[in-house]
């Protein structure tokens, strides 16, 4: 079990409410930490509408009830939690799972992108 | 009502009806997409014969093709569509003749096609008046996508072009010549030009103003023939006996409806030609329809798009057993005749009894604009503009619903009085709001009650703003006022978690000195924040305290291209621009530039804003790349800030031999003042050493031209998207007078104009214009002159360079990587060499191996 979680980096390495990249075997991923709690969130790095490897380097933006970071290059939101996009419902980046221990955070191996997180 | 032979007499009552149209350019193609969307499943089944190489395209913007030279950016058709529609489109054939009693027609390719319904939609041929000479190579006409190729084959090499006529469509075909970059010439045989739709001082201005951009103007002449040049490929011989000199002719005097094949067919045909039509668009014989330019209704043929396109829904209708009418159409016309606005409305020359004028004339500005209104003044006949079209909407809407004028019909012209115009809510449902495809305000109404909820989903539903685009503005009042009656809040928030508008917040910040996002939220606002709020809270932050952007509490706020420091683009990477003042640069620091350009290996090009872009810079290079500029001297330019981007300037008495004064020192000297200004959105200026303006201060955001007896401020131009002249806001200004001047009005723009809007569209919603702006910063009506004065100081004084700031600071560097646990890169990008640089590989290249590597 242990040898699928990747240590990562220092929690206070992130910037409360912005974002950072990690190579996660040989996978990019964007590690997110909204302000006002110590959760942090990951998604696959790449956009898949911009076609380059930036949504680290998004803003982290509140739509409605969901966290989401809205993309530098065309500014779609994809769901911190989902991966899904706002805008594109064919669109999804993977979401991986973030462990915290002892100050040190840990990413997991990725789960598929879901469609929607709502639907049945 | 008529017989109506079509459906009536069908034999066979269930079989569809062989329609075919002859033609198929926007009238012929308007009336298939009609009758398609129409006709029952099985009622019709439709054949399209064009004699073009391609299916329909939008002759109404061909000059545009000169612009970006794609044909598949005109084209209004589509096989896909056709097929799916289960129309049959034989191209490059063109019908020779029409067996009415055997119902076929034949074309030049040997096809023989069955037709029940025959529609006849061939337009007009480019008129070219009997000179002798005219078949001489390089002489052309202006109507279709070959034609265009031709004259840009031509123009290669070519020094000189001359159209002959000055209407319409030549002074379009005069822009294109212009844009190939020949000098050029307009012949025009009447006396002014666009002698149809304005009148004489308009046509006056109109040719003054054409004249100042260069174009060589002639009315009053007759060409005899056309003979071999000396220096240039023709010479243009005159009846009065003058000639000159050209290398290309276009022909564009006029157009001449296509009936040849009526005739031939013995249709009865319209004096002096065009295909008769009664107000069923029938012509003569029942089975055959006539519609758009070639079509004769009522002794006159139409030359615009609008009446075509109402033709072929009348047809339409009608064939299909309704009862529509065709009534006439309205020739109003707007356009933009190489930047200089010209717009006819109605009876532009007061040819209706007893019809009144009202004129304004301002030389200074270039505007001329006329109204024709009745002998009771009490209703809008026609008016010409020139120079400013802006009340055409108004005007026109005055004129085609013959609304009651303002007891003064001059308040709708005369510029001081405006603001009498009616709002859309003035307009009587039945008001026709887009004429290009007909659509009133009702129609639009309805569509926002179906569920359309913005401009875009309204031109999705009616076309309405989809021909000409002229009528967009006043759709989208129609649009909001509709959403509004609906109950929809066309808010003014800045987003869902500040419940005030950019000019609110900006009070809020100032008065309350906050100085942070998580304050700022707290006292008024709610959430986390979002990708609106965040850059213009971060914005409003520097424009008061002008606090380093990178510090911690403000780097969760800055856009991608504020927290690296350079302009991301589409690969992810950025793009480096270091500062050059007024564009002037040593040698040895050009030097620098191209080896740090080499050594990096990064693609180089010069803007538009007189410096050099460095572009494919990878996040993890950045400090590296600034540490040399930094050490040679640069400053950070500021190219990915909403702040002010550069001073352009010419060279100006330095050099210059008509410079009168010192317009690189002054640029050099605004730039370095202002650099660092963080506003609602960038900012552009310029200075220009003499009235000659090669430095085009007119289109900037602040531009300042020289004359003998001190400097002339212009304001709140624009160039781009939506160009837009700036303003003479002030003249013969000293250099203290002018920085007073601008200091003042940037911190009034910065303080009250809505987040990413430019001065020009600030200036735009300013109520009161330009005038209450002038009583505010030079007359100092509301009293904050030197508070105004005193806020730019302190915030000027507050500017140190961001890149030489970051360098020194170790921690600010680390955030310069691509991954917080390596030390590699980015793996994924691309690139071709192209013209000795490398480039981002497309998509097609990535997939076709032509890539060189990451």
């Amino acid at each position: 079990m242990n040898q699928n979680w990747t240590d990562v980096c220092d929690l206070h390495e992130i910037v409360p409410d912005t974002g950072v990249c990690a190579l996660v075997r040989g996978e990019q991923v964007a590690l997110f930490r909204p302000a006002g709690d110590d959760q942090v969130y990951a998604l696959g790095n790449y956009d898949p509408i911009g076609g380059a490897n930036v949504l680290a380097r998004g803003l982290i933006a509140q739509v409605g009830a969901r966290l989401t970071v809205a993309s530098p290059l065309y500014k779609q939101h994809f769901c911190l939690h989902s991966g899904q996009c706002l805008e594109r419902d064919d669109v999804a980046v993977p979401v991986y799972p973030v462990r915290l221990s002892n100050g040190r955070l840990a990413v997991g191996p990725a789960r598929r992108a879901e469609r929607r997180d709502d639907a049945a | 009502m008529g017989q109506r032979i079509p459906l009536q007499e069908q034999p066979d009552t269930t079989a569809p009806i062989r329609v075919v149209v002859v033609g198929n350019g926007m009238v012929g193609h308007h009336f298939i997409d009609q009758l398609t969307a129409q006709a029952e499943t099985g009622q019709v089944v439709v054949t399209s014969v064009g004699e073009e190489s391609r299916l329909a395209y939008d002759r109404v913007h061909l000059t545009d093709y000169f612009t970006h030279r794609r044909v598949d950016d005109l084209m209004m058709a589509a096989d896909e569509d056709y097929q799916r529609l289960g129309v049959t489109a034989h191209l490059n054939q063109k019908v020779i003749a029409v067996d009415r009693a055997a119902r076929t027609l034949t074309t030049d390719g040997g096809l023989v096609l069955p037709y029940d319904i025959l529609v006849l939609a061939t337009g007009s041929s480019p008129f070219v008046p009997p000179i002798e000479g005219r078949d001489r190579q390089h002489c052309f006409v202006y109507r279709t996508i070959e034609d265009l190729q031709a004259i840009t084959h031509a123009a290669e090499g070519a020094r000189s072009g001359t159209v002959i006529g000055g209407g319409l469509l030549g002074l379009e075909a005069a822009k294109a010549v212009r844009d190939l970059g020949l000098a050029t010439r307009v012949v025009e045989f009447a006396p002014r030009l666009m002698a149809a739709q304005v009148d004489d001082d308009g046509g006056a201005l109109l040719r003054e103003k054409i004249s100042d951009l260069g174009v060589e103007v002639l009315t009053g002449k007759a060409t005899r023939c056309i003979e071999d040049g000396e220096q240039y490929r023709h010479r243009l011989r005159f009846d009065d006996g003058d000639t000159v000199d050209t290398d290309l002719v276009i022909f564009s005097a006029g157009i001449r409806p296509r009936d040849e094949l009526a005739r031939a067919a013995g249709l009865a045909l319209g004096d002096p030609g065009g295909v008769l039509i009664d107000d069923h668009c029938r012509t003569s014989d029942p089975r055959i329809y006539a519609i758009g330019e070639c079509a004769h209704w009522q002794g006159r043929c139409f030359g615009l798009v609008a009446p075509g396109y109402a033709q072929a829904k009348v047809a339409v209708d009608h064939l299909l057993g309704g009862d529509a009418r065709f009534q006439g159409a309205d020739l109003s016309t707007k356009l933009k005749l190489m930047g200089v606005d010209v717009a006819s409305i109605g009876d532009a020359h007061g040819v209706t009894p007893q019809a009144r004028r009202y004129t304004y004339s301002n030389p200074r500005e270039g505007v001329y604009k006329k109204l024709v209104v009745s002998a009771d003044h009490r209703r809008l006949l026609g008016a010409v503009l020139v120079g400013d079209a802006t009340d055409y909407g108004t005007l026109q809407q005055y004129c085609l619903n013959a609304m009651t004028l303002p007891d003064q019909p001059e308040s709708l012209i005369l510029p001081a009085l405006k603001g009498a115009a009616p709002g859309p809510t003035a307009l009587p449902d039945s008001a026709q709001i887009c004429s290009c495809h007909d659509v009133s305000k009702a129609a639009i109404r309805a569509a926002v009650a179906d569920g359309a909820g913005s401009v875009a989903a309204v031109k999705d539903a009616t076309r309405a703003g989809t021909g000409c685009g002229g009528c967009v503005p006043l759709l989208t009042g129609v649009v909001n006022e509709a959403l509004e009656a609906r109950g929809v809040e066309v808010s003014k928030d800045l987003c869902e978690h500040f419940p005030y508008s950019r000019q609110e917040l900006f009070h809020l910040v100032r008065v309350g000195g906050i100085r942070g996002f998580a304050e700022l939220l707290e006292k008024h606002g709610r959430g986390h924040g979002c990708e609106i709020c965040k850059p213009t809270a971060a914005s409003i932050f520097a424009s008061c305290w002008n606090e380093y952007v990178l510090d911690d509490a403000h780097v969760p706020l800055q856009d991608t291209n504020d927290l690296f420091l350079g302009n991301m683009q589409k690969d992810g990477t950025y793009s480096v621009v270091p500062r050059v003042p007024a564009g002037e640069i040593t040698p040895d620091k050009l030097i620098v530039l191209g080896e740090i350009a080499r050594d990096f290996g990064l693609y180089t090009k010069i803007t538009g804003a007189q410096r050099v872009d460095l572009f494919g810079a990878p996040v993890e290079s950045l400090p590296a790349i600034w540490r040399r500029l930094v050490d040679a001297g640069f400053e950070t330019g500021h190219a990915y800030g909403k702040s002010l981007r550069t001073v352009k300037s010419c060279v100006g008495d330095t050099w210059c031999r008509y410079g009168v004064d010192d317009s690189v020192g002054l640029a050099v000297a605004l730039e370095h003042r202002y650099k660092g200004l963080r506003s609602p959105h960038k900012l552009k200026f310029a200075v220009s050493g003499c009235t000659r303006e090669c430095a085009e201060a007119q289109s900037k955001d602040i531009g300042v031209i020289a004359t003998e007896n001190g400097w002339n401020l212009y304001v709140c131009g624009n160039g781009g998207m939506k160009p837009r002249h700036g303003d003479l806001f002030a003249s013969d200004l000293d250099r203290e007078q002018l920085i007073r001047v601008i200091d003042r009005l940037l911190m009034f723009y910065i303080r009250t104009a809505d987040r990413l809007q430019r001065t020009s569209v600030w200036l735009g919603q300013l109520e009161g214009g330009v005038d209450y702006l002038r009583a505010v910063i030079l007359d100092d009506s509301l009293g904050i002159g030197d508070e105004l004065e005193a806020d730019m100081a302190r915030t000027l004084s507050g500017y140190r360079c961001e890149w030489a700031r970051t360098l020194d600071d170790p921690e600010k560097l680390k955030r310069f990587r691509h991954f917080i646990n390596d030390e590699g890169g980015d793996d994924h990008p691309r690139y071709v060499r192209e013209r000795g640089q490398r480039r981002p590989a497309r998509a097609n290249e990535r997939d076709g191996g032509a890539v060189i590597a990451s």
